[in-house]
């Protein structure tokens, strides 16, 4: 019996190693959000990295749900809003009688207004998982979206309510009025919400919301209530929006119907998905890309939405991992020492895939354009929309593309069964 | 006394469909209890009423004494009852420590706690430590459980069940789909973990019945015909009749 040497009561075999690679990835992070405006300095790039922080804030919050309960929330925004609505309220509060809160302090209070109202609808929620709870959070997404422009004196209907950050009390002598000092305040509230977020996934809870996420009806023969276990989960979900929606608020001394709204919803559910729910890294790479490529393609094209939809439906088809699923592949044939075997079928197919994403782009930019709108301007090559030259091209491109591509993914696929059956025979893949 | 399972006059019915008829069963502390009977018979629906995974139409089932009909599966479960199901119910996506460790976090009073260090609490350690060396898994440990093979499914299935420390313990059909050699091997582990606790199984391959049960029960049609030791099974003529006719004669 192979098991038989094995000492029953030790404790996890774990490498010395990696607790110290555990603890550089967060600090190489941390160091990162505190040199980057150093390098970007632009008033742009600060504004850019300000949104991604909240994104990601907002993201991981989602994934508590999706990714690590098998929750899928079509209204998370709600919170997010109310979290915002929450902040701002208390600022013009500490303004208008002279409370010693500072500005800092603020996004906790939106994460509370997130909190509250996930404590208060969220027993009736998470009663059901799965469709009942996806149509019901749409329903309470919608009601408060719309709740949002009847009550007015809570709201401040279509023109939302207002707030002047630079009015509380200074800290560490920051007015917070310059964008710079927003940025390290986002990304302190980043830092600490990420920590505590992968701290969650630590937890007993944490590991019960991984169980009730995969096999629900078995976690109540272990002795667990998969609807407390729902709704504790759904808090911090709820939380952590909120704090997210908080920051938000401070960015932008706003907060309006916008912010609950069904589009904030789809984007969040958006970003956590493309980046992939099943590792916590997931959702910060899917923040990080989404609100890149909301913020570059809006002033590139007119139909940018449509990019998005593209790109949702090819991760939903070809990598339901989302990008961390991609990437966390390759981590047995670098274990195994296996993949550079196949990084040159890669390289192999980035030519005919770039070239069919080109042949797909001018498709859809001559179709957007052909009733009138400026020229196209791909990678500096000006096309005209109602050329014929236009179109063999991207005809072109899209059918030659396809057919090279195709080829060029199939020798990856090759590679990388001979790579994996390497790496499984070394033991590195189950 | 009491018995650590009493099943009284116990009816299901789905519409007007009685599947369990007047279901009497006594299973006394420490007992090896099995359940036997053909296809459709009811024996998945009584562990199902005795589990709280569904609720008996009339009657009223007792754990330790105490009724526990209408509970809740997990409150049932804390009491001390716990059972394996006869399709793999596990946690796929999840490793095989995580999931018997699962199975230990309420049973060790961790319940739904969010300010604790999963990785750092020495007696769930140990005991799911304990637990995989028990279902010989310990070389799988990391290895999500939807991987597993079919008859390692089976094993860290039961390995679930007992995680908790239940005094009961329910199995239903552990050994099917298995092979002679992986069947031998499951008998001999669960006649190990149910040492000194109270055993319910359902089993269909005879040899495992009379070689484990120190008692049986016959059930057709939802109803109990015959319950007592194995010679007295063997012998009776009402179970010779109605099923060990069709397969053992």
């Amino acid at each position: 019996m192979n098991t038989a040497t094995t000492s029953t009561s030790k404790a996890p075999a774990k490498p010395a190693g990696d607790g110290l690679r555990f603890y550089g990835v967060w600090l190489v992070g941390i160091a990162l959000l505190i040199v980057l405006p150093m390098i970007f300095s632009s008033g742009g790039s600060l504004t850019s990295f300000s949104l991604i922080g909240i994104a990601i804030v907002f993201a991981l919050s989602y994934n508590i749900l999706l990714g690590q309960t098998g929750l899928l929330s079509f209204g998370h925004a709600v919170h997010y809003g109310l979290g915002g609505f929450a902040a701002c309220h208390m600022m013009n509060a500490v303004v208008s009688h002279g409370w010693p809160i500072p500005l800092p302090f603020i996004p906790l209070f939106g994460g509370l207004g997130g909190l509250a109202f996930a404590m208060i609808i969220g027993w009736v929620m998470t009663k059901r998982a799965g469709t009942v709870f996806a149509m019901i959070s749409l329903g309470i997404g919608e009601l408060v979206a719309s709740s949002s422009l009847i009550l007015r004196s809570v709201f401040g209907g279509e023109a939302g309510i207002t707030t002047d950050r630079t009015a509380l009390p200074k800290m560490f002598g920051w007015s917070f009025g310059p964008q710079l000092q927003v940025y390290y305040l986002i990304a302190f509230w980043l830092v600490l919400s990420a920590i505590a977020m992968y701290a969650l996934t630590r937890t007993p809870l944490g590991r019960i919301s991984n169980a009730v996420r995969d096999n629900p009806e078995r976690v109540q023969f272990i002795g667990y209530d998969p609807h407390v276990v729902r709704y504790i989960a759904f808090c911090f979900a709820g939380f952590f929006a909120g704090v997210a929606g908080g920051l938000a608020a401070i960015n932008f001394e706003i907060a309006n119907s916008a912010y609950l709204g069904a589009i904030q919803s789809g984007l969040v559910l958006f970003s956590t998905f493309i980046g992939g729910t099943a590792y916590f890294f997931g959702p910060i790479l899917g923040a990080i890309l989404v609100t890149y490529l909301q913020l570059g393609l809006t002033s590139v094209t007119s139909v940018w939405q449509l990019y998005f939809g593209i790109i949702f439906i090819g991760i939903v088809m070809f990598s339901p991992g989302g990008i961390a699923g991609l990437l966390m592949m390759h981590r047995p044939l670098v274990r195994a020492g296996t993949l550079w075997t196949v990084i040159p079928s890669y390289l192999v197919a980035i030519v005919p895939t770039v070239a069919l994403a080109c042949g797909v782009i001018l498709t859809i930019e001559t179709v957007a354009r052909y009733s009138g709108g400026d020229p196209i301007n791909l990678f500096g090559i000006p096309f005209d929309a109602k050329s014929p030259v236009t179109w063999i091209a991207a005809a072109v491109l899209v059918v030659g593309g396809s057919f090279v591509a195709r080829l060029t993914w199939r020798r990856i696929a090759d590679a990388w069964d001979r790579a994996a059956t390497v790496a499984r025979d070394r033991g590195y893949l189950a | 006394m009491s018995a650590a399972i009493e099943v009284r006059a116990v009816e299901k019915r789905f519409g007007n469909v009685g599947i369990i008829r007047d279901l009497n069963l006594s299973v006394a502390k420490g007992e090896r209890h099995a359940v036997i009977g053909p296809n459709g018979a009811g024996k998945s629906t009584t562990f199902n009423l005795i589990s709280g995974h569904i609720k008996p139409t009339s009657g009223e089932v007792k754990l330790n004494g105490d009724v526990i009909s209408g509970l809740r599966p997990f409150e049932i479960n804390r009491r001390g009852l716990s059972r394996s199901f006869q399709v793999t119910n596990v946690f796929a996506r999840m490793s095989v420590w995580e999931n018997v460790r699962c199975a230990v976090l309420w049973a060790t009073g961790h319940r739904y706690a969010f300010w604790k260090n999963v990785d750092s609490l020495p007696e769930v350690r140990e005991r799911t430590a304990q637990i995989l060396d028990d279902i010989h898994l310990t070389h799988r440990r990391d290895v999500p459980a939807g991987l597993l093979t079919y008859a390692e499914q089976r094993e860290l299935e039961i390995g679930i069940t007992i995680a908790s420390g239940a005094t009961v313990v329910m199995l239903d059909e552990p050994t099917a789909g298995m092979s002679h050699a992986e069947t031998d091997r499951a008998v001999s582990l669960i006649r190990r973990l149910t040492e000194g606790k109270t055993l319910v199984i359902v089993e269909h391959d005879m040899s495992v019945v009379f070689g484990l049960a120190d008692r049986i029960s016959v059930l057709v049609y939802g109803h109990i015909i015959a319950s007592g030791t194995p010679e007295e099974i063997r012998r009776d003529p009402k179970v010779k009749e109605a099923y060990l006719g069709e397969e053992a004669h």
